[in-house]
């Protein structure tokens, strides 16, 4: 199966235009300031954001952080009352003008998969090459190969009613794939399946992603489908994009509390700077420890984010300092989650616990005297 | 067609609002509602209040209009009848929807059947089924009653007040019927569990807990059963009339008498509206507080009550009601129908096709009348469906800024008494400068206006069940607002549009109020002809014409639940 299936057509079905002939077939995405109100209430508020050709972002948050409504600004079912996207440069939203949807050669993946009913799968794929007013044997080799590539090919004669909610997910994203979009939408694609198939449709939309290079933006409150899905996410909070980075960037590197307690779990630690170390509830650490230029802050506290799985825990004392930090502490409470153990640890000293995420086969009794190690080079400094 | 560069902008505003056509659609929407609705009650407003010679405003129409001890006396009669239908037909319907819904009597299919037949009745023909039946010493009842205790004189009089009652209770309680059995369809039996678990028994559980769980439902239904009976032409025009009891529809009905005082009906109508938009306002409270039965939409899981032995009691008393309502009426109609005379009992000498071969090719004008009336409702069905349609796409899609007002107007219909509608469209259309007066359009528009709120309640559900996102689907691959309309929208819509077409075909076919002010000698249609037919006591022809009728009804209706499915018909909306 070739790399991108259908980029061979592309002259074919642009021919008489000079500049569209000469478009890449994914477009690049610049959102300058994009604010929409609904009343008083802002529902995005000032979003700035350049997406290359070919990149999958995704905006996510939890819901009410406006990510929805930035992608139905980016499909043009809503103008934004400030601010304005551009498409390949060409400005296709502003409060005062906006291109509307069906002139903008994007397509979208929604929520309820909106997978017509009264038509057969293939006559759904087919749908938006028809609009384009293709030959038909060309339509009915394109929908072959796409539904081929979705793996729906025996099922091309069936009504949606007779599918499963995952082969709809299958027929949505080849009714959007086929057309070969300048932009790709996906709302909440996979919030309707169940957490098996939602597994496996993840790493799907990924290796599509892969196979077509479609600029794509995907919108999900689902930190893991994010993770696996996007080349770059953007952490949405009220309206606002708090971070954008590559997943692991977002996940190691929060830049602020929001960032690091919404994706994954987490231990939020304020410390006090003091003269050559940062003295935390229970336990110090030098500042020389944390490597060159990561501690901005020198007066005042810091609050870092470290992660339960950056933490060691032992039954036994550390012989040696490698640069890393020795707490003692007493293990206060453990919960057992299947793939890991749960301990909080309460520091010696201190009166506030720490998460520590451990493997299945280090067990250990609430009471005992634990030690723990921590890399002050996977504490991530947070706004 | 999109060629691939063609990605310029418009003007936001210009496309929120929609292209010209949607523009031009919106305004010719509210200019039809302006005509159909709001013009006719206007002019009943204003009218109420002109001096029929110069027009200047005057209050002398409502002098002559509650002036007289008779119309006032029409006005009480008319209160007290719709009381007495109402308590009465929640005294009849009450023990049988719990009966179907609630315990294992058997049967329930028949049942549900028969009252959906009462339902589907037009009562004016129940009434003259109950005047071959009880009418004085001549009716059926009253002929074995004298046979078996040889008494000289019957024992059921019809034509009398409570004659009135009883023959309109027989065709109005499946509205309390159907309102309370949903609610105790949809009604968790977990509900009533709870109640058995905590130590109490059938009767007080179904007292304490159930009865006051559907108290809403029986409360809207009924006041739309006593509305619906205070704006009841046909029964009183069959049976009130001749026994000399007036009642508000007949007074309204005597100020088009000559010399006809347009401005005295007008000022008559006015209680009526008033009355009508109090009690509704009324419902709405009611309805408002309180979480209403649909409390769980989940109706699996239920335990039927088990009666034992009371089963058959039970049964036997919802046999009753149907025989009352349907069967023996249906019964006395068709003998008539095939009888040279009714009075004459069944026999084969007394066997006749005539009446049928009479009321379809003899009489002068019946064919013309029969065509007439399938034609005007198919027609208004035709109509009210794409206006209702247009009306709830407009207000799903907010297509413009005053659609709340839309709404209301398209709903304000189902408020206004039929028989005040017909009274409005007389005065608004058949004096210059619209004189419409004898034209199939002021029928046709007359029901049209009538029968809009179905139509457009069952347009505004039907597009809430599709996921808007369906549209925008087709708008990002490309298609346009049209282009989602006749490829999705449309084909997802054709069986609740046809549903909704058929829920105004039947009552606009039987529809009697609003056609008997606007109808002429050309286009009279079924029902005008049947009270005509019953006036002259040609019992025989008129039975042979309401069987035929009933069996288009039976047969429409037969049909649409074989092609859209059970849930069409009798189902709260």
């Amino acid at each position: 199966m070739p790399a991108r299936p259908f980029r061979a057509d592309t002259n074919q079905e642009a021919s008489g235009d000079d500049v569209s002939s000469q478009r890449p077939i994914a477009s690049t995405l610049r959102l300058i300031d994009v604010r929409r109100g609904f009343g008083a209430m802002m529902a995005v508020d000032g979003v700035s954001l350049d997406i290359q050709p070919g990149e999958l972002v995704s905006l996510l948050g939890p819901s009410g952080c406006g990510k929805t409504t930035m992608l139905r600004m980016l499909a043009g079912f809503l103008p934004p009352t400030a601010g304005r996207i551009e498409m390949d440069g060409q400005t296709i939203s502003s409060p005062g003008m906006t291109v509307p949807p069906e002139r903008r050669q994007m397509s979208m993946i929604f929520q309820s998969y909106a997978v017509w009913p009264n038509m057969t799968v293939a006559e759904n794929v087919a749908f938006g090459l028809k609009l384009r007013s293709m030959s038909r044997a060309t339509i009915a080799k394109k929908v072959r190969d796409m539904l081929e590539l979705v793996k729906l090919a025996e099922l091309a004669d069936r009504y949606p009613g007779e599918l499963s909610g995952g082969q709809q997910q299958r027929v949505a994203l080849a009714r959007a794939m086929v057309i070969q979009p300048r932009v790709l939408l996906l709302d909440e694609p996979l919030s309707n399946l169940d957490a098996a198939l939602r597994e496996e449709m993840r790493f799907e939309i990924r290796r599509l992603h892969d196979a077509f290079r479609f600029t794509t933006v995907y919108v999900t409150h689902d930190q893991s489908e994010a993770m696996v899905t996007s080349d770059r996410i953007a952490v949405m909070k009220n309206g606002r994009i708090e971070q954008i980075d590559r997943p692991y960037s977002i996940y190691n590197e929060p830049k602020t509390r929001f960032v690091a307690e919404f994706i994954g779990r987490t231990n939020l630690i304020t410390g006090t700077v003091a003269p050559d170390e940062i003295v935390f509830n229970g336990f110090a650490i030098r500042k020389a420890l944390f490597g060159a230029g990561r501690l901005t802050n020198t007066n005042g506290t810091i609050t870092f984010s470290l992660r339960p799985q950056s933490i060691e825990i032992r039954s036994t004392p550390p012989n040696s300092s490698d640069g890393q930090v020795s707490v003692t502490g007493a293990l206060i409470q453990r919960t057992y989650l299947g793939d890991s153990w749960d301990y909080l640890v309460q520091p010696a000293g201190g009166d506030a616990a720490l998460r520590i995420s451990a493997p299945p086969a280090q067990m250990l009794e609430v009471g005992v005297p634990v030690w723990l190690r921590i890399d002050p080079r996977q504490m991530a400094a947070v706004e | 067609m999109m060629p691939a560069h063609d990605i310029r902008p418009v003007s936001t505003a210009a496309w929120l609002r929609g292209s010209l056509l949607w523009k031009a659609l919106a305004v010719l929407t509210v200019a039809l509602l302006l005509f159909l609705v709001a013009n006719p009650i206007l002019r009943i407003v204003i009218t109420s209040f002109q001096d029929p010679a110069d027009g200047s405003l005057v209050l002398e129409n409502y002098a002559i209009a509650f002036g007289s001890v008779r119309s006032l006396r029409a006005f009480a009669n008319s209160i007290l009848y719709g009381v007495g239908v109402t308590a009465l037909a929640i005294i009849v319907a009450l023990p049988m929807a719990w009966a179907v819904s609630r315990t294992d009597m058997p049967c329930k299919g028949l049942v549900r059947g028969v009252v959906l037949g009462a339902f589907i009745t037009p009562s004016y023909l129940g009434a003259v089924g109950w005047i071959l039946l009880a009418g004085p010493n001549a009716g059926w009842l009253n002929q074995v009653w004298m046979g078996l205790t040889g008494s000289s004189s019957g024992i059921i009089n019809i034509f009398s007040f409570s004659g009135l009652v009883f023959v309109t209770t027989l065709y109005s309680f499946p509205y309390i019927f159907v309102f309370a059995s949903d609610s105790l369809d949809l009604l968790s039996s977990e509900m009533e569990d709870a109640a058995n678990i905590l130590g109490a028994g059938t009767l007080r559980t179904s007292l304490k807990v159930t009865l006051p769980l559907i108290l809403p439902a029986i409360s809207a239904g009924a006041i739309i059963t006593f509305l619906d009976t205070i704006a009841l032409f046909g029964t009183p025009a069959i049976i009130a009339l001749p026994a000399r009891i007036n009642v508000m529809t007949l007074q309204l009905w005597q100020f088009f008498e000559f010399p006809v005082r347009v401005e005295a009906a007008a000022a008559y109508s006015i209680p009526l509206i008033a009355i009508t938009c109090l009690l509704f306002g009324l419902q709405r409270l009611v309805l408002g507080r309180r979480g209403y039965v649909a409390l769980t939409g989940k109706t699996s899981q239920r335990r039927l009550i088990v009666t034992g032995r009371w089963r058959w009691a039970l049964l036997g008393y919802c046999l009753l009601i149907c025989s009352l309502a349907v069967f023996l009426p249906f019964a006395a109609l068709s003998q008539a129908a095939f009888s040279t005379a009714w009075g004459k009992g069944l026999s084969w000498t007394n066997f006749t096709l005539h009446n049928f071969a009479y009321v379809l090719f003899e009489h002068p004008s019946s064919a013309q009348t029969i065509a007439n009336t399938f034609f005007y409702a198919a027609s208004a069905a035709t109509l009210a469906v794409a206006l209702g349609l247009t009306i709830a796409y407009i207000l799903n899609r907010k297509l413009v800024p005053f659609g709340g007002a839309l709404a209301m107007l398209a709903m304000t219909p189902f408020v206004i008494p039929g028989i005040v509608l017909a009274v409005g469209f007389y005065i608004a259309y058949t004096s210059p400068p619209l004189s419409l007066y004898g034209t199939a359009a002021i029928l046709v528009l007359a029901y049209t206006a009538r029968f809009l709120p179905v139509a457009f309640a069952n347009s505004v559900a039907a597009l809430r069940s599709i996921n808007p996102e369906m549209e925008e689907a087709v708008r990002i691959l490309g298609g346009s607002r049209v282009t989602a309309l006749t490829k999705v929208l449309g084909p997802l819509l054709k069986k609740s549009l046809a549903g909704s077409w058929i829920l105004v075909l039947i009552p606009a076919m039987r529809e009697l109020s609003t056609a008997i002010f606007l109808v002429s000698p050309n286009t009279r249609v079924l029902p005008v002809m049947l009270l005509d037919l019953s006036e002259d006591g040609n019992f025989e022809a008129m039975a042979a014409l309401g069987v035929i009728l009933l069996v288009t009804t039976v047969l429409i209706v037969a049909i649409s639940y074989r092609l859209l499915g059970r849930d069409i018909i009798l189902k709260r909306s």
